[in-house]
């Protein structure tokens, strides 16, 4: 089972707690009604499906309710980073060559 | 027992008799009481506080509690309060009236779950049968609420004591968490 650290509630708890959404930092075209059906398409189904070093959004589901991002190594399982929603990506690549990747 | 509850609002249901009692855990129903909802901005923490009796905690996973209220962390802007059983009414229009037009949500739930009082030398290993969560004293002091899941059943756990526990699941969930618990607390007899 993997440990997940919610960042509102400051602790780490059980995966079951949590739900995870998918890749992180995908941004809704601000105007749908101007999005080509390719765009919209990319939006939303086309996703990086990344092997490796990877930030995905989770949900605190069952506990205080909230989303949050995490850095995730695809291949191992192990987090590198949590963050909360609305932070900024963080450098994916520097984060690897802290985890010694 | 009551004498090291953090809360005089849970008292068990005089009514009803102990799902379970034996030496090492007991669990008794408790009392009805008003539950309430509340999601708030930060600016309206203060009034909000004041119009229910006690601060709203902001510290994760905590409580508070005053007098016949208590004000639980449910999340970064939510809470859970608790008052006397039919006491709702007067609690929501005196918050509601010091709120007034700030953006807020309040609603009664206090129909949409029971709570049940897990208290015992054993309180905090039963529990640990079906939820994932470090109960020690010093990870997990009285006071600190948290949400979390006990085998399927989504619920809210708040320790009122060191050895006492408040477990909270909604109604038609009830049965299967006492249920449970009560079938693995007979580990204890086991033995």
């Amino acid at each position: 089972m993997l440990l997940v650290y919610c960042p509102y509630c400051k602790v780490e708890r059980a995966e079951t707690e949590f739900s995870c959404r998918g890749e992180a930092h995908i941004a809704r075209p601000s105007d749908p009604s101007q999005t080509s059906d390719e765009d919209w398409v990319h939006y939303l189904y086309m996703r990086s499906n990344t092997k490796g070093i990877y930030a995905e959004r989770w949900r605190h589901i069952h506990g205080c309710g909230r989303f949050f991002n995490a850095v995730r190594d695809t291949v191992s399982d192990n987090f590198l980073k949590f963050y909360k929603a609305g932070e900024p990506m963080p450098d994916l690549e520097a984060l690897a060559k802290e985890a010694g990747k | 027992m009551s004498d090291l509850m953090a809360s005089d609002l849970i008292t068990p249901d005089a009514g009803e008799p102990p799902l379970l009692s034996i030496n090492e855990v007991s669990i008794l129903k408790a009392a009805p009481l008003t539950r309430l909802s509340l999601r708030l901005r930060e600016a309206s923490l203060k009034a909000a506080g004041s119009a229910f009796g006690v601060d709203l905690p902001v510290l994760p996973l905590s409580s508070a509690t005053a007098d016949k209220r208590a004000a639980l962390w449910m999340g970064p802007d939510e809470w859970t309060l608790f008052a006397p059983e039919n006491t709702s009414q007067s609690v929501v229009s005196d918050i509601e009236g010091k709120l007034g037009a700030e953006p807020h949500s309040l609603v009664d739930v206090s129909e949409r779950s029971e709570a049940i009082i897990v208290s015992g030398q054993r309180a905090a290993w039963l529990l640990n049968t079906g939820i994932f969560v470090d109960f020690s004293i010093d990870t997990f002091p009285v006071g600190t609420v948290s949400r979390t899941i006990f085998h399927k059943s989504p619920v809210m756990v708040w320790r009122i004591g060191d050895e006492a526990f408040v477990v909270e699941a909604w109604v038609s969930f009830m049965d299967y968490v006492s249920g449970l618990l009560v079938q693995s607390a007979s580990e204890l007899s086991a033995a």
